[in-house]
């Protein structure tokens, strides 16, 4: 395209004033490379960093009627600046069997989801980097239509679908099986989870998938494995950053889901998300919401950089 | 390497497991009974409904106007943090940024929601700014998480793209600022179309973290819908929700299609 034809160079004059602009701007020691990165550096670090930090510091305050509804970390008493922590709220976490079995319950929830969204994905994903090239683009676009439709309204879908007169139940009923109860329960949360992630599952795996060499297969092949030794001794292991990018994709988001527990959950259903919303909006609660974010926290940030090293491997391979 | 029969059902059967729900959704929102799951006939009396609902049309307006905001923000900040990413190999504190760049991807969204909450509430204490929380803190919000979103999209598309080109406009003597508005900027565009899109979605469809940063009075239309969903299964839901997903799925088929267009002449280039 823009190689085929003569590139076209205005006169001088007509030069748009860039050149200019950014001779004036080194004059005053202002580089390009600032310019780029000043506006995304503050933003990210007024917006994204220095809340964390915030939150961190509310943690350490106790709740007060009033506003803001939380205690002062910084006082200042006859002249004499003090500084007030609390470490109320962490120890709370720790004594109080609320949270910890929240934490532990979200954990699980978590993973058994993930394992599952990982077992329906990976057929998907390796069958989509196997087909051919129009269908794999249809396919594709397939996975990631539903990605683009209202995470919401999904989860109200599924509503809709296992209810105790829903799609799924009329169905059974058409063979005279006894409704089943699936709303309200924990396996409801699952299929949630699993329904809404399954595309951030798939899309990591078929990068990797379709990148692998098929004449590994066929050499494998040709030295006698079977198809089912194959893939566990050579598409299972090379596929490995593909498997953990899209698992840590759909595990962190799903400890602190709280749409999906608290539309198709029961009132049995503990979740750590849903424990922080209820600490914030039913018990103004602000500094214990913060603590119980805190140690959100720390459960996520090592699946975090576990997903931060795949995905490297994801993209180079 | 094929295996035969299992994995064409193990694909079939995962995409119909992706697609029921959405299209039984759609269906109900045609039906005449207020009973969603029992069909009674054809009618559109709840999209009828839906239009004569002044709270809901005001979310709708109010979810609209911050989704263009705070996705055309995002559009500017994502592409610049892309740039910096794919271009500067090595700059101080390049890890912090990547790291701050691609967490609010993962970051629970309680967790942002809180987190940037309190610091609106902090900074009105110590700044006097912002006043309140509405409109402008749920768009500041949004674009923070869409930052994220955008620069993924922008950095595959600016890692993969001929640099030849670039080279070749300033050995021309076209000044970086003028390559990149040039060269650099026509070429990605497809990517800056699809991550403003992917903004504009996801900033219409989050619940909480507007949740957590609007005030009194600014009640996106997820919020709305939440609130009506908790209360059972209601039609004009389904209905709202069949328009919604007619428009993305109108506006993902147009972007695909925009970059499939664009792909095989940048394989010649």
């Amino acid at each position: 395209m823009t190689t085929a034809h003569e590139p076209t160079i205005p006169p001088p004059r007509r030069l748009r004033p860039w050149n200019a602009v950014e001779r004036r701007l080194a004059r005053v020691g202002i580089t390009g490379r600032m310019l780029v990165l000043v506006a995304p550096v503050l933003w990210l670090l007024v917006f994204f960093l220095v809340p964390l930090l915030v939150v961190f510091g509310i943690s350490l305050a106790t709740k007060q009627f009033g506003r803001p509804p939380y205690s002062a970390l910084l006082s200042t008493e006859e002249g004499t600046v003090q500084l007030t922590l609390h470490l109320s709220n962490y120890i709370r976490l720790f004594t109080d069997n609320l949270y910890v079995a929240a934490y532990l319950s979200s954990i699980r929830i978590a993973a058994i989801a993930t394992i599952i969204t990982l077992i329906i994905g990976y057929p998907m994903a390796y069958a989509i980097a196997r087909s051919s090239d129009r269908w794999r683009n249809i396919l594709l676009m397939l996975v990631i239509l539903p990605f683009f439709t209202s995470f919401l309204l999904r989860v109200y879908a599924l509503t809709g679908f296992m209810r105790g007169n829903g799609v799924i139940n009329q169905f059974l009923a058409l063979f005279g099986i006894e409704p089943l109860v699936m709303m309200q329960t924990d396996f409801a949360v699952y299929v949630g989870i699993v329904y809404t992630y399954l595309p951030f599952m798939i899309l990591p795996l078929y990068t990797t998938l379709v990148k692998l060499d098929v004449s590994l297969f066929e050499a494998s092949a040709d030295l006698g494995a079977r198809p089912a030794r194959t893939f566990l001794s050579v598409t299972l292991p090379l596929s490995m950053p593909g498997i953990i990018a899209g698992s840590m994709l759909v595990f962190i988001p799903a400890i602190g889901e709280f749409v999906i527990p608290s539309l198709l959950g029961g009132p049995g259903t503990l979740m750590i998300g849903r424990v922080l919303w209820d600490e914030f909006f039913t018990n103004t609660n602000w500094p214990r919401a913060a603590a119980v974010a805190m140690a959100m926290l720390v459960v996520v940030v090592v699946p975090i950089m576990l997903l931060q090293r795949a995905q490297s491997a994801v993209v180079e391979k | 390497m094929r295996r035969g029969w299992f994995l064409p059902i193990a694909a079939a059967l995962g995409f119909s497991f992706l697609y029921a729900p959405i299209i039984s959704l759609v269906i109900f929102s045609f039906n005449e009974s207020k009973l969603v799951t029992v069909w009674s006939g054809f009618s559109t009396k709840w999209y009828g409904e839906l239009f004569s609902d002044p709270q809901l049309l005001g979310a709708a307006w109010l979810s609209l106007q911050i989704a263009a905001l705070s996705a055309s923000i995002a559009l500017v900040l994502g592409t610049l943090a892309a740039v910096a990413l794919v271009r500067f190999r090595r700059f101080k504190g390049r890890t912090l940024f990547s790291g701050m760049v691609s967490a609010p991807l993962v970051m629970p969204d309680v967790i942002t929601g809180l987190a940037l909450l309190l610091l609106f509430v902090a900074m009105e204490s110590t700044l006097g700014w912002p006043r309140g929380r509405g409109m402008l803190t749920i768009v500041i919000a949004h674009a923070t998480f869409c930052t994220a979103y955008v620069c993924v999209v922008v950095q595959s598309r600016l890692s993969d793209f001929d640099r030849s080109l670039e080279e070749a406009a300033m050995d021309l003597g076209a000044s970086p600022l003028r390559t990149f508005f040039d060269i650099t900027l026509p070429i990605i565009a497809p990517a800056l179309v699809s991550g403003w899109l992917l903004g504009f979605t996801l900033s219409l469809d989050d619940l909480v973290i507007a949740s957590f940063v609007s005030g009194p009075g600014s009640s996106t239309l997820p919020m709305v819908i939440f609130s009506k969903v908790k209360l059972g299964v209601s039609p004009d839901v389904n209905a709202l929700a069949t328009i919604i997903i007619g428009i993305v799925a109108l506006g993902v088929l147009a972007a695909t299609i925009l970059q499939l267009r664009s792909r095989p002449k940048k394989a010649r280039a």
